[in-house]
């Protein structure tokens, strides 16, 4: 029997979900590699587009889609990813939820390029943000248009499985290869993670979350023992799916949320502000003045930043407003 | 041609209202009772106590395409639950600041707070909102494609 | 899914504005909808046959009734279903009504709100999840808060029928205002003899546990199962003790003005505050008592033969359970200081009306003598209605009692001074009552001078000599049309009745809501008097609004009732809307924890998870809207069901 042919396709993307897959543990990664035919991976040995239009519809047994759809190019990848494949598994934060490149959804296509080419202070800009079509030495070349509107993989193709993270978690991933050269996937839609938040696996001593301070990471070290978020520290980790082994959080660092809503989920950002807003305060709250309130609340100083870091894009309002930029 | 008539026609926002059972429907069903005319743009939905209200519901409804948010419950003080209206007033002063982000103007979002006996302030604060977001226009979301 | 459809028209409440066959159309469209039907009253027996019928042949799973508040019916119709075999949670109300007809004239803009009202709540209903109500037993004893005639009627009504009460007074005697009283229109039965006896009977009856000199300091738990701390203040004389003999108020040495006389008389610093006093035990007032104040007397223990003055007594609390509450918790009287032009306060004999009461009472400061500051009596007197009543600058209400007792007045000015002159100035005579227009027009023939027009002022500047020395009464005669000056010896105001000072805190307290004016508020205005918003939990007399006596026993007595048929039923129906914390889903973070209200949510450090205690739960869902991590969910409102509808009101 033939080995079963995998793909990995790179969309937004910062490679980053690449490096995960070089980090498996060698005897992981080269058992994988020894049981699958790779038959597209550009990160790894010289793959043109080409290669990955010439297999046949549906003989790719996995593709390992990473990055958001933000271009032409990220949809064409994806488009031909879905067609080409059996199963299709948004790999990374940015597949699953849009992810840090998501974060463009505060602004429009132009906003972004002003910023990104034109703003920016770091920017050793000529005053020339990327054209469509261009012309060099007689000849047109042209760009993959870039979008308006970040989105997650789902959102543009179905998509079979997610493996959320930033990047994806080690376990996690070869908990979804072993399944697949075992021939054992698991029903479709699932997501490869704990079916609980962060909290459950995180092993920091809970006591009481009433708060009434904030205090950003540079401000303080926090015991390491005692719970983040009750030593006032906004930790993501009670609206995040577990399942990564809260590497941040052991580094004394808070839950960012890179895994994404828990399962019973509506919306992670909508789901950690109101439980924040729910103890912030709390021990005097009948005592707030509506002013101590906003005092209170001005302490998230990026509400949007903060509760929907990686997951704006599949968020309830998806997007800003377009604003005349 | 009949399009331009359905422009013409005045523009009729659509406002979700989150009522807490105990104060603020009462209050609308007095100001029923009470025969107060007042504009039907304020779609109401009962709920236990607006500290029952999961901030998720007014973002779905700004997705759903609702010009405005009204929440109402019991005054400060006299929440059924003792301190729920004190959740949602702390709730929604985030969420405030974070649909400002999202580019939906805070005005469109309003809570108030009315008891059982108060089915003129009901009736005010819905003409009131109603007069507010059809001078601010159609929610800024239903330009995003 | 098989969801059937009603509408009512009640009659032309709702038809009228809102097209019920174009809402039936539109229903009968809807993903789902098997059956669509309109009927004039729905509520109906005809109506609600209707439903169950339906149920039955068409096999329903779910019923969509648009009509009235659910406030109104929604018992209704669950009993229909039940009653037909169906989960009767399986039912939603849209408020077409009271949300939609009631409030437009303009049918076509009524009629689309219908529909979006209509879509929400049969996109609701196809979630809904079948529900068990909880049967839970009913703790057989009632509290009964304030001794007054409303509470004293409320416990006698229990006592008989068995039940065990506790009732608190935070005054040293029960009796409270009616206790006060001379005379009681319109029959003009002496208040104190036909008050006395019930008051003695509540402090010798069997099933009764009076708790005088005491207050509810917190109420927890729900209905059937309250959980109450008093707190009893100490009195600085053992009960078991004191034989009320009142040799110690003899000795005392300390006077103070007395609370029961309005400040009109005095009493000692250990005293009872009236004579026909229940319990019949003396008390030290700590604030006047030398010996608290300054350290030494102690003459009152000296002289006690009993051995029962104990200055070391401490402030008790005690603790119940009883199955229901009746607050009957009274009135106040307007401050009528507040009115300046009326001289209250800063001229002489211009008094209240319950200052009347207490110089009019034979057993009072002036033993029943009617006279003027300097001792004589007088020979003109002028009652003035509505002091702080019907008043846009103080309360708009009507006081209700205030005519009745104005005029009462008059008759016993007359009995006492037969050659007085007795103005009554009032802006109605309001004498809605058995034996009221009669006794109105017997005060009419007794040569009383009624004027028509509300007492503006009263003043001491005589403008000729038939003023010197006399209180000018300034008014309008809105009869005649002129302005008037009445000169005057006494000026009676008649004050109006108020939500005692401390309403708003008891309302806190017991989860009360209050009308505007501030009375404790009812149920339902009409059919449900004495209930209210908190299951087992009554009002009583004039704390829900202005009362006279008789409507008051008729009031305390339905509060009695209410409570009865609930402790005799024997177990009360807890609502299945509770909340449930999944085990799969929470992370044990900890967050709903210090959130809820009762205390309902506990940690399993076992299982890392938060659970939901259910009978201390009470559904309010605070948790629900702060998990994090969503893992839990409040039955009949969960996240699906509420967003069904804001995806339906907005379709």
């Amino acid at each position: 029997m033939e080995n079963p042919k995998i793909a990995i396709v790179l969309g937004a993307t910062c490679a980053g979900c690449d490096y995960s897959l070089l980090d498996l543990p060698p005897e992981v990664l080269l058992d994988v590699l020894g049981k699958v035919e790779i038959v597209y991976w550009p990160t790894a040995t010289d793959f043109k587009l080409e290669d990955l239009k010439a297999v046949p519809d549906g003989e790719i047994a996995l593709t390992l889609y990473e990055g958001a759809v933000n271009n032409e190019e990220n949809e064409e990848l994806a488009r031909i990813s879905r067609q080409k494949s059996q199963n299709l598994l948004a790999f990374g934060a940015c597949s699953c939820f849009g992810g840090l490149p998501g974060l463009a959804n505060v602004t429009t296509r132009e906003g972004l390029f002003r910023q990104a080419y034109l703003d920016a202070p770091s920017n050793e800009s000529n005053g020339v943000t990327p054209l469509r079509v261009s012309t060099v030495d007689g000849h047109e070349l042209t760009i993959p248009d870039t979008f308006d509107t970040v989105r997650a993989l789902h959102q543009v193709v179905p998509v079979d499985y997610y493996l959320p993270g930033c990047p994806p978690p080690l376990d996690l991933i070869g908990e979804a290869l072993t399944a697949l050269v075992t021939g054992d996937l698991p029903p479709k839609g699932h997501v490869f993670g704990s079916s609980k938040s962060l909290c459950d696996e995180c092993d920091r001593r809970k006591e009481s979350k009433s708060i009434h301070e904030l205090h950003g990471i540079h401000e303080l070290i926090p015991d390491e023992e005692k719970c983040l978020l009750e030593q006032g520290i906004l930790c993501l980790g009670p609206a995040t799916r577990g399942g990564c082994g809260y590497p941040c959080v052991k580094m004394n660092l808070r839950c960012w949320g890179c895994m994404g809503p828990t399962p019973e989920s509506i919306d992670q950002g909508a789901n950690m502000l109101s439980a924040l807003a729910s103890v912030l305060g709390l021990d005097r709250e009948t005592d707030l003045t509506d002013e101590a309130i906003e005092v209170l609340m001005k302490q998230v100083k990026d509400p949007l930043g903060f509760f929907y870091r990686f997951t704006m894009p599949t968020s309830l309002l998806k997007r800003a407003v377009r604003r005349n930029q | 041609m009949e399009a331009t008539q359905v422009a013409m026609k005045e523009f009729e926002p659509k406002i979700v209202g989150f009522f807490c059972k105990w104060c603020a429907y009462q209050g609308a069903d007095l100001a029923g009772t009470s025969r107060m005319k007042y504009p039907l743009n304020v779609l109401p939905i009962r709920v236990m106590c607006t500290g029952r209200i999961d901030p998720t519901y007014v973002l779905t409804a700004f997705a759903e395409g609702a010009d405005g948010v009204l929440i109402a419950g019991c005054h400060l003080g006299d929440c059924h639950y003792e301190t729920g209206n004190y959740k949602a007033l702390r709730r929604f002063a985030l969420v405030r600041r974070l649909l400002e982000q999202y580019g939906i103007e805070p005005e469109r979002i309003r809570l108030e707070w009315i008891s059982s006996s108060e089915g003129s302030k009901f009736a005010k604060v819905v003409t009131e909102m109603t007069e507010e977001i059809k001078k601010l226009g159609p929610s800024p979301l239903k330009e995003v494609a | 899914m098989r969801i059937g459809f009603y509408i009512c028209h009640c009659g032309i409440n709702i038809a009228n504005t809102v097209d019920i066959e174009e809402v039936m159309k539109f229903a009968s469209q809807l993903d789902g909808v098997v059956v669509a039907k309109d009927y004039r009253y729905m509520c109906s027996d005809p109506g609600q046959d209707l439903i169950e019928e339906d149920i039955k042949s068409l096999n329903l799973t779910r019923v969509v009734v648009a009509a009235c508040s659910p406030r109104m019916h929604e018992s209704t119709f669950r009993a229909a279903c039940e009653e037909a075999g169906l989960n009767p949670y399986l039912f939603q109300m849209a408020n077409i009504r009271e949300m939609v007809s009631w409030t437009t004239d303009d049918k076509e803009a009524g009629t689309e709100k219908a529909k979006r009202l209509v879509a929400a709540a049969i996109r609701r209903v196809v979630l809904h999840e079948p529900l068990e109500a909880r049967r839970e037993s009913v703790a057989q004893a009632v509290l009964v808060v304030g001794g007054g005639i409303a509470g004293i009627e409320a416990s006698l009504r229990l006592a008989d029928s068995g039940k065990k009460v506790y009732l608190v007074e935070r005054e040293p005697s029960i009796g409270g205002h009616m206790a006060q009283l001379d005379k009681t229109f319109p029959t003009l039965d002496c208040s104190a003899c036909i008050l006395t006896p019930k008051m003695v009977e509540v402090g010798s009856h069997e099933n009764i546990e009076l708790l005088a000199y005491s207050e509810v300091k917190d109420v927890s738990g729900h209905v059937g199962d309250f959980r109450i701390k008093i707190t009893k203040k100490p009195g600085y004389v053992n009960a078991s003790k004191c034989v009320g003999c009142g040799v110690c108020t003899e000795k005392c040495p300390v006077k103070v003005p007395s609370e029961f006389d309005m400040g009109l008389g005095v009493r000692k610093a250990i005293y009872v505050p009236f004579p026909q006093a229940v319990p019949l035990l003396y008390t030290i007032d700590r604030d006047s008592c030398w010996y608290f104040q300054k350290g030494t007397c102690r003459i009152c223990e000296r002289f006690c033969d009993v051995g029962a003055v104990d200055f070391d007594q401490k402030e008790e609390i005690i603790e119940i359970q009883v199955g229901a509450i009746i607050v009957a918790t009274g009135y106040d009287v307007f401050d009528a200081s507040k009115i300046t032009p009326l001289g209250y306060g800063h001229l002489d004999n211009v008094i209240t009306s319950l200052e009347f009461e207490r110089i009019i009472n034979s057993s009072g400061p002036s033993g029943g003598e009617i006279s003027l500051k300097d001792g004589t009596a007088p020979t003109s007197v002028a009652i003035l209605h509505c002091v702080g009543s019907r008043d846009e600058n103080w309360n708009r209400y009507c006081s209700r009692v205030c005519c009745m007792y104005s005029m009462k007045f008059a008759h016993l000015v007359r009995e006492r001074i037969p050659e007085a002159k007795i103005y009554e100035l009032y802006i109605d005579i309001r004498a809605a009552g058995k034996g009221y227009e009669e006794f109105y027009n017997r005060v009419l023939d007794e040569d009383v001078t009624f004027i028509r027009g509300r007492g503006a002022q009263v003043t001491r500047l005589a403008t000729n000599s038939e003023e010197e020395g006399k209180l000018v009464v300034v008014c309008e005669d809105t009869l005649l049309g002129i302005p008037r000056r009445i000169p005057v010896d006494m000026v009676i105001l008649s004050v109006g009745l108020e939500p005692q000072k401390d309403a708003a805190g008891v309302a806190r307290m017991f989860k009360l809501s209050c009308s505007d004016e501030g009375f404790f508020l009812e149920k339902h205005p009409k059919l449900a008097p004495v209930a209210t918003a908190t299951p087992g939990l009554y009002l009583a007399g004039a704390c829900q609004g202005p009362k006279d006596i008789p409507d008051v026993v008729a009031h305390a007595s339905a509060a009695a009732a209410e409570a009865m048929a609930m402790l005799d039923r024997g177990y009360v129906v807890l609502e299945p809307e509770k909340a449930v914390i999944s085990e799969e889903t929470c992370s044990g973070c900890r967050i709903c924890l210090d959130l809820c209200p009762f205390d309902a949510i506990n940690f399993d450090e076992e299982q890392n998870i938060a659970v939901v205690e259910e009978v201390g739960c009470d559904g309010c869902g605070v948790c629900v809207s702060a998990c994090p991590s969503s893992a839990i969910v409040l039955r009949g409102y969960t996240d699906e069901e509420i967003l069904a509808e804001v995806e339906g009101v907005l379709a």
